[in-house]
């Protein structure tokens, strides 16, 4: 049987699809989770996609925090099953406590589509064990609000420890703290990234395939392929 | 009927973009007494009656839980009306 990821599809999840052909595309089984039900369906990794989870009313994620799924995930998040938030999903993890900071409203005020140069600066989490570190790579970045912040000592915790996984290069697109594009806790299990990976999986329809390495490095962590 | 009120602001040290460009725009129509300018949020809470202690104590936690991110925001619960 091959390995099975799970995706959430929240209220106002848009790019839940993507994440699920991605997830396929990189040799695992997509398997859609619904925000209503607390079932996991026995998936051995999660991702929380893209979109404007609840409206993205209040905050970005703080509804979607309190989702039945989301109760399943903390918990089985906080022994170590891997799960990767991107952009809402990003958002989501951070009002859940499961990554330090929270993101808000970009410097700029304005939303933000382009494709985005990142740098990966940490190799040894489940979800990019499949870069080289200081690898370059181009994924695309849309959002409004994805100016990552949190105190100074939670900063120079994540610098110390090496959790910064990826860092915007040559353009600062929304004023995040030391260029932070996405952080990983502390076992590596559980990251969140801002740019869209999903959608940088092949040249036909993004900037790169850049983004597929993200869905291959869980496969290689967790079954060797 | 009573209204419990809770104000949620970003802390001093987060960036407040939305706050700035308010702060940018007063000058624009002739309103120069802004130092400086930050933009918070406001819930109005009915609740029947006059607020019991209990009823406060459980505002306190949505406002910790849900209404505010003590990761960027601070809050404060008080009773108007």
């Amino acid at each position: 049987m091959s390995f099975r990821i799970g995706v959430v599809t929240f209220p106002g999840s848009l790019d839940d699809r993507d994440a699920a052909r991605a997830v396929e595309m990189a040799g695992a089984t997509a398997v859609p989770l619904f925000h209503a039900s607390d079932d996991l369906k026995e998936v051995e990794a999660v991702v929380l996609p893209g979109g404007f989870s609840y409206g993205d009313y209040l905050r970005c994620g703080a509804i979607a925090r309190f989702a039945p799924i989301m109760n399943s995930i903390v918990t089985a998040a906080e022994h170590g099953f891997p799960v990767l938030g991107i952009c809402n999903g990003f958002q989501v993890l951070c009002e859940s406590h499961l990554l330090p900071g929270a993101l808000t409203r970009n410097q700029g005020l304005h939303f933000l589509c382009r494709d985005q140069k990142l740098k990966i600066e940490n190799t040894e989490t489940m979800w990019t064990n499949g870069f080289t570190q200081g690898q370059e790579i181009v994924i695309p970045l849309k959002n409004g609000e994805g100016s990552f912040q949190c105190d100074d000592e939670t900063l120079e915790m994540l610098e110390s420890e090496g959790r910064v996984i990826a860092r915007y290069v040559d353009f600062d697109p929304n004023g995040s703290r030391n260029l932070i594009a996405g952080i990983s806790n502390e076992r590596g299990n559980v990251v969140g990234l801002m740019p869209h990976p999903e959608h940088a999986i092949e040249s036909l329809t993004g900037p790169s395939e850049d983004g597929l390495i993200f869905f291959k490095s869980i496969l290689h962590q967790m079954v060797g392929r | 009927m009573a209204l419990i009120v809770v104000e949620v602001m970003l802390k001093p040290e987060i960036l407040d973009p939305q706050g700035q460009a308010v702060a940018s725009a007063l000058p624009r129509l002739g309103f120069n007494f802004a130092k400086s300018v930050r933009q918070g949020k406001r819930f109005e809470i009915e609740v029947e009656g006059t607020p019991t202690a209990e009823q406060l104590a459980q505002v306190e936690d949505a406002a910790h839980k849900l209404l505010s991110n003590p990761v960027i925001e601070t809050y404060v619960v008080k009773i108007e009306g």
